[in-house]
């Protein structure tokens, strides 16, 4: 059992509380920087895609994790992050300023949006947010002379200050990339949470109620979680686009926030490292899937099998693990750090029936 | 000059009226204590100051400021901190982080700031943590700084919820039946602590309480309601001996 001594309130807002948890991070991130001489280039393209995953999830963690507010709309801020990366490269922007600039055009949009559908609560919110998703797709086959509509558009040639990055080429370049916007997301991602606004979002997701009695004001929050969150998945998009080389409407289909808003309930909600979880098995299940079933004999593709597969794993979860696969990992820890004292329902969650009646 | 003053103030939701010409005037450093039968419209006088609802006619001013031209949220601005009936403290967070909220309306630095963590946003972390650490000393809550609300005691929510109003520093604190559900030293420690509340930080209370003992020993001046009108105002003994106020609670002495 580790005791953890408090000497100074910086010990609460540094980001790793004590130096065994730095060293921890900081073994993980010299793993993840090895990594391009650790496993082939198929792998680490793979890694890529782990990390692109953990961007966009990172961005619906964001609202729906710590904001409470749900979003089925997310696979349409993945589309305008990346066809504004490309039309922005297109007309001539380098792509390290495009990249960025793609990411506020995001988020600026995205709180635009989220000023009237911010207004419904829960499931309407989700519904609304859906619709948003499946005219994505249609707006991107109506505005064909700038996305090439169904007959999609190829990524340009990507060069960071005069190396190309490219995924067969250069896989270890393409890597680092993905790794630096992940890197950069959680960091602005933590320092939010130890910030004001970062316990506002808290605050709206428990009880909106006593976060407007405290003076958080909560179409503002709302709207700015909304737009950060459009934002980050914005950037995900576009590297998942980049990656994927070629993309058109069918790239970017409302299926893509379903599975994105699975990925973060798997990964456990309202944790970072839920994201990087999420992110970890959905791009690996494909494979895990395609390797069973060459196991067994078959060389037929099942249509849908990938997407019931998680679709099952998600009904476990939900009924049997709700705080997502990092929350296990918490309460196995809890148990180990305080054994022989942990006990059972110390994360059971506890339902609060007195709660005031919503006004209005 | 009142700290708090009520004008006339009506409440109707449709047909029924909730707060009826009610006129009260809180001084400053008053312990004021509003007291009547269930349903006569306490905690709604509560969501009327907090701009939850809006009267339909009246005037509510707060320190000479019109609080009618205020939204909720900008309410706490001017020192009005509250408390709720049935307690809403935000459960997935810790206590520090709930009183920590509470300090929400004095930030000083912007969301770029904050994202990037800069010595200004470090230096008001610090600041921020301090304050909530005297309220933590204050109400002895230091057993409790890194639980979650949601495994804690009833009887522990009802304090950090009064040390997340006290948290913001107000001038005026809301206390919606702070006793309510508490066990007979729990309702101790929170006489001492109003008393206190009011002694050493100089924070005017005003509270909805049913339990006359605690409203008697701590309390100013009280205000009787019944079917939101008042019905009498005076000090503990007076209200509770006036006619009217017992007649609300017991009913008319004579058989019918």
């Amino acid at each position: 059992m580790r005791i953890h001594f408090k000497t100074s309130y910086d010990d609460d807002i540094r980001l790793f509380e004590d130096g065994w948890k730095l060293s921890l991070y900081a073994a993980l991130l010299a793993l993840m920087v090895a990594l391009p001489w650790l496993i082939d280039d198929f792998y680490l393209g793979e890694a890529t895609n782990v990390l692109i995953w953990a961007t966009c999830g990172l961005g619906l963690m964001l609202l729906t994790g710590q904001t409470g507010q749900a979003s089925l709309g997310h696979s349409a801020f993945m589309a305008l992050g990346c066809y504004s990366t490309v039309l922005l490269m297109e007309a001539g922007v380098p792509f390290i300023v495009a990249f960025p600039l793609a990411g506020i055009i995001t988020g600026i949009v995205g709180g635009l949006i989220a000023i009237p559908a911010l207004k419904l609560h829960g499931v309407y919110l989700a519904i609304a947010t859906l619709a948003l998703a499946i005219l994505t797709d249609d707006l991107i086959v109506m505005l064909e002379p700038w996305t090439g509509g169904v007959g999609g558009k190829f990524a340009p040639p990507i060069t960071v200050f005069g190396l190309e990055v490219n995924r067969w080429s250069n896989p270890a370049a393409w890597y680092y990339m993905a790794l630096i916007v992940v890197l950069v997301v959680t960091l602005f991602y933590r320092n939010l949470l130890r910030a004001p606004m970062g316990r506002a979002f808290a605050a709206v997701r428990d009880s909106e109620i006593s976060a407007q009695a405290m003076g958080v004001n909560l179409a503002r929050t709302k709207t700015i979680a909304f737009g950060m969150s459009a934002g980050i998945t914005g950037l995900g998009g576009a590297l998942m686009g980049l990656f994927a080389e070629v993309f058109n409407n069918e790239t970017f289909t409302f299926i893509l926030s379903i599975q994105l808003l699975m990925m973060i309930v798997v990964g456990g909600l309202g944790f970072i490292h839920g994201a990087f979880l999420g992110a970890i098995v959905i791009s690996f299940l494909p494979q895990a899937l395609s390797i069973i079933t060459d196991g067994i004999g078959s060389n037929v593709a099942i249509p849908g099998l990938e997407i019931g597969v998680f679709g099952v794993i998600m009904i476990l979860f939900i009924l049997f693990e709700p705080m997502g696969l990092y929350g296990r990992w918490l309460k196995i820890r809890t148990f180990f750090q305080l054994f022989p004292f942990a006990r059972k329902d110390m994360f059971r969650r506890q339902k609060s029936y007195l709660k005031t009646e919503r006004l209005r | 000059m009142s700290l708090l003053t009520l004008e006339n103030v009506t409440l109707k939701f449709g047909g029924l009226t909730a707060v009826n010409n009610l006129s009260m005037q809180v001084e400053e450093g008053q312990v004021f204590a509003l007291v009547g039968p269930n349903g006569a419209g306490k905690s709604t006088v509560f969501n009327l100051i907090s701009r939850f609802y809006t009267p339909v006619s009246g005037k509510i001013s707060f320190a000479g400021t019109d609080l009618l031209g205020l939204a909720p949220d900008e309410v706490p601005s001017l020192g009005i901190a509250r408390t709720f009936q049935n307690i809403e403290l935000f459960d997935q967070a810790t206590v520090l982080e709930n009183l920590l909220v509470g300090r929400h309306r004095h930030r000083g630095t912007n969301l770029v700031q904050q994202m990037f963590h800069t010595p200004a946003v470090r230096a008001e972390e610090r600041a921020h943590r301090e304050a909530v650490e005297e309220v933590i000393d204050f109400l002895d809550l230091q057993p409790y700084r890194n639980s979650r609300i949601a495994g804690l005691p009833y009887g522990v929510r009802k304090v950090v919820e009064v040390g997340r109003a006290l948290a913001s520093k107000p001038r005026l604190l809301l206390l919606d039946e702070p006793a309510s559900g508490l066990s007979v030293e729990e309702t101790q420690n929170m006489r001492w602590w109003i008393d206190d509340i009011r002694r050493q930080m100089g924070i005017t209370v005003l509270m909805v309480e049913h339990d006359m003992g605690l409203v008697s020993k701590v309390c100013d001046k009280v205000l009787a309601l019944a079917d939101g009108a008042m019905l009498a105002q005076g000090t503990p003994a007076e209200v509770q001996s006036h006619p009217a106020v017992i007649e609300a609670y017991l009913g008319t002495g004579d058989a019918a």
